[in-house]
């Protein structure tokens, strides 16, 4: 590899870590705002016109705090368990196709930081990981509350880990490849997946809604069973990295359903407007088409958020085990049946 | 399980974990604790520790003259305050043997039934917050401030009202009180409305409701559970109904009761008795307009202070308002027993009076205090989920727990 393409992998993996760190941290705001909205209240509104300043000063705040180790906690692993879910988020959007290749100054620039060929399991592999951060946090804070919102972690994630995965199964068939920059370029213009797996796309859905302990599937950290579930104990930027890592999961799991679902950067018409704008222009429009799209997820995320309420853990285990996973399976048995008659 | 809390995991059982829910959780809303024996998410046995607030009303109300006691009991049940003003004024007017104009029992419906919407308001928005969904909450919580506007353009304080005197009201309702109340019906018509569209056939909150925390009727009587809870059993006692005070004889209601006594059952008879107290509260104020506008206390000079212009230019009125504020009043020796259907049950004052200027006894029936102890029975194999939102749909108060 060349120095100069090293160095614009770094510029892009620079820019991709600053876009994400940026949007979790703007979500916390849109999050504030759009509750506010959604329950007639205005919302942050002191720092900065609108309050738009609000997370620099929440983070300002985070830092500037405290910082306490219960005498109880186990000090390492209490230090760990936050990290491990800041890395793993930042991590996993290392594979996702923000966009077609752009032509600047005549060099072509993959938006894409690695397209390795087994993308779909990296993704799978570290969000798995994020899992640990929250159950070894919630060990090591040694109180019964955060333990029990740890335990109810570990058994979400894996039992909507399984549906979850079996929901891509169907989308594989489809496909024929695990590369998610393959997957996008198939989904030129409108021949988006979700026309072909609307099912698989549901059950998807709903799993990274339990993945990232979103409403209605917040159990780990439900503030009136748990007090702060996983996070009681937690203060200061640590607290900081558990909540930023949430919305960085809410952010890299959208950006995956868009991939895979919501064909990514293509839209219809995209051949017209690439001719008309060009090879630099023309795939930098489709990045903001697959912001968009984004973005459009993110709120779909707080809009449930703000409007349901949240299961009870039995319930939670029998829709997963019961209805998901069935769901899942017969999903793919469709698919394989019906591919293998149209061929 | 022993009668006092267990703060250790030193038990003998040590396969259990014990879980300390309370004074400082979010869920009990207010300061009481749960000492619980966890089986990991189940409730194997637990303990109700109470009397973190226990301030002592009943012995302090015995060293206070009759109109310095409405404050005591604005801090029992503090989400509707005026049921309890009034339940003691009333209960003092019992003792007393006044009769009151029939447009200050009116007058006093409107408030006990604005009061009994607050309650029921917090209780079942409360409840949607802890299945998780906030935003009913928020909704319902603008139309409390509706009520409590109400409230201080009436008596001129919000939360603890100490509303009403004894023999009436110190003030007449004024024109914008009552624009005030028309106008709460009218937008809470539409705010209620909302809230059971939003929670009624909910899947999700209807699953996490129903079914959870069974109660049978002959349990809820045996534990004496009343109001709310208790017609959620099935079981049609209002106090309102069986022994109407303050005229209620003369409206027309309804009282709603539940089928099997669980928290979905509770929840919709809660919401099924704002709509009745909204009836109620418009057939009030078809009824003030037949009454004379400037009645709002009964004729009892010895017992209510007259206004101050004439306590300066008369000298009747001057040795009356010495006589209460001294205390100098006589008083028959007595004992009464008043109630009145409070927010959450039969909220009942039981006095005992040796003819002096305070009570020799006062005893507070809290329906909350009273509700509560079937609480632990309760939550034995439970799952935590379900104790809390049993907790916030019994509607303890803690102010009225503790007394």
């Amino acid at each position: 590899m060349e120095l100069a393409e090293i160095g614009i992998k770094f510029a892009l993996v620079a820019i991709i870590f600053g876009i994400s760190l940026v949007v979790a941290m703007y979500s916390t705001y849109a999050e504030r705002k759009i509750a506010a909205f959604f329950q007639d209240r205005v919302g942050p509104n002191r720092a900065g016109p609108f309050g738009i300043l609000q997370p620099l000063a929440d983070g300002a705040k985070m830092f500037l705090k405290e910082e306490i180790i219960p005498t109880n906690a186990t000090p390492f692993l209490f230090i760990v368990g936050p990290s491990l879910a800041i890395l793993t988020a930042c991590i996993a959007s290392a594979v996702i196709p923000w966009g077609q290749n752009v032509v600047i100054a005549g060099k072509t620039i993959p938006l894409q930081v690695t397209d390795i060929n087994v993308g779909i399991l990296y993704i799978f592999g570290v969000v798995s990981l994020g899992v640990y951060g929250v159950m070894i946090g919630g060990w090591a804070s040694n109180n019964k509350y955060s333990l029990l919102g740890a335990i109810r972690a570990a058994s979400q994630n894996i039992s909507y880990e399984i549906s979850m995965g079996l929901s891509i199964i169907a989308l594989l068939l489809v496909t024929g490849t695990l590369s998610l920059g393959e997957i996008a370029q198939q989904q030129h213009g409108w021949h988006w997946n979700v026309i072909y797996q609307p099912v698989g796309f549901i059950l998807f859905l709903i799993c990274a809604f339990a993945e990232t302990n979103r409403t209605p599937f917040d159990l780990p950290e439900c503030e009136t069973e748990l007090v702060g579930g996983y996070h009681t104990e937690y203060s200061s930027m640590k607290l900081g990295f558990y909540l930023f890592a949430e919305y960085i999961n809410m952010f890299i799991s959208s950006a995956v359903m868009v991939t895979l679902y919501w064909g990514s950067y293509n839209y219809p018409g995209m051949d017209f407007m690439n001719e008309l704008l060009g090879t630099t222009w023309g795939p930098l429009f489709g990045f903001a088409v697959m912001f968009f799209k984004v973005l459009l997820f993110i709120f779909f995320f707080m809009w449930v958020r703000w409007t349901i309420p949240r299961f009870r853990y039995d319930q939670l285990m029998d829709l997963g085990w019961k209805v998901l996973i069935p769901l899942a399976i017969a999903n793919i048995v469709v698919t394989a049946v019906v591919i293998t008659f149209l061929k | 399980m022993h009668n006092h809390p267990v703060y250790t995991d030193n038990d003998p059982q040590t396969e259990y974990s014990t879980l300390n829910l309370g004074p400082t959780h979010p869920a009990t809303h207010g300061v009481f604790q749960n000492v619980l024996q966890m089986d990991g998410e189940r409730i194997v046995s637990g303990v109700s520790t109470i009397g973190y607030i226990h301030r002592a009303f009943e012995k302090i109300a015995e060293h206070r003259p009759y109109y310095q006691i409405t404050p005591l009991t604005d801090r029992l049940n503090y989400c509707s305050s005026p049921i309890n003003n009034m339940g003691w004024h009333m209960t003092v007017e019992k003792l007393l043997g006044i009769t009151m104009p029939k447009r200050v029992d009116y007058m006093r419906v409107i408030i006990m039934e604005l009061a009994r919407i607050t309650d029921h308001i917090v209780c079942n928005s409360i409840l949607g917050v802890d299945t998780g969904a906030l935003t009913g909450f928020t909704y319902m919580m603008q139309y409390r401030e509706a009520v409590y506007e109400i409230y201080e353009e009436i008596c001129g304080s919000r939360l603890t009202t100490n509303i009403g005197r004894i023999g009436g009201f110190e003030r007449n309702f004024n024109k914008i009180a009552f624009d005030k109340i028309r106008n709460f019906l009218k937008i809470f018509h539409v705010g209620l409305k909302e809230f059971e569209s939003l929670f009624n056939r909910n899947r999700i909150f209807v699953d996490r409701t129903r079914g959870v925390a069974e109660v049978t009727a002959e349990a809820a009587l045996s534990y004496s559970w009343t109001g709310p809870i208790l017609r959620a059993t099935g079981v049609d006692y209002d106090v309102r109904a069986m022994e109407p005070y303050s005229s209620y004889e003369d409206f027309d209601f309804e009282i709603p009761v539940g089928d099997n006594g669980d928290v979905y059952a509770r929840f919709l008879v809660r919401n099924e008795e704002m709509w009745q107290s909204m009836r109620i509260i418009e057939q009030a104020l078809t009824k003030l307009e037949k009454e004379p506008s400037d009645i709002f206390h009964a004729d009892v000079p010895a017992f209510y202070l007259p206004p101050k212009e004439e306590v300066y230019n008369n000298m009747e009125a001057l040795i009356y308002h010495f006589k209460i504020v001294m205390g100098e009043v006589e008083t028959p020796t007595a004992e009464v027993y008043h109630a009145v259907e409070g927010a959450n049950g039969e909220l009942g004052f039981y006095l005992i009076n040796d003819g002096g200027r305070s009570p020799y006894r006062l005893h507070f029936r809290r329906p909350s205090f009273i509700n509560y102890q079937m609480y632990a029975p309760m939550s034995q194999g439970m799952l935590l989920s379900d104790a809390i939102i049993n907790m916030s749909s019994l509607n303890v108060i803690a102010g009225e727990l503790d007394a």
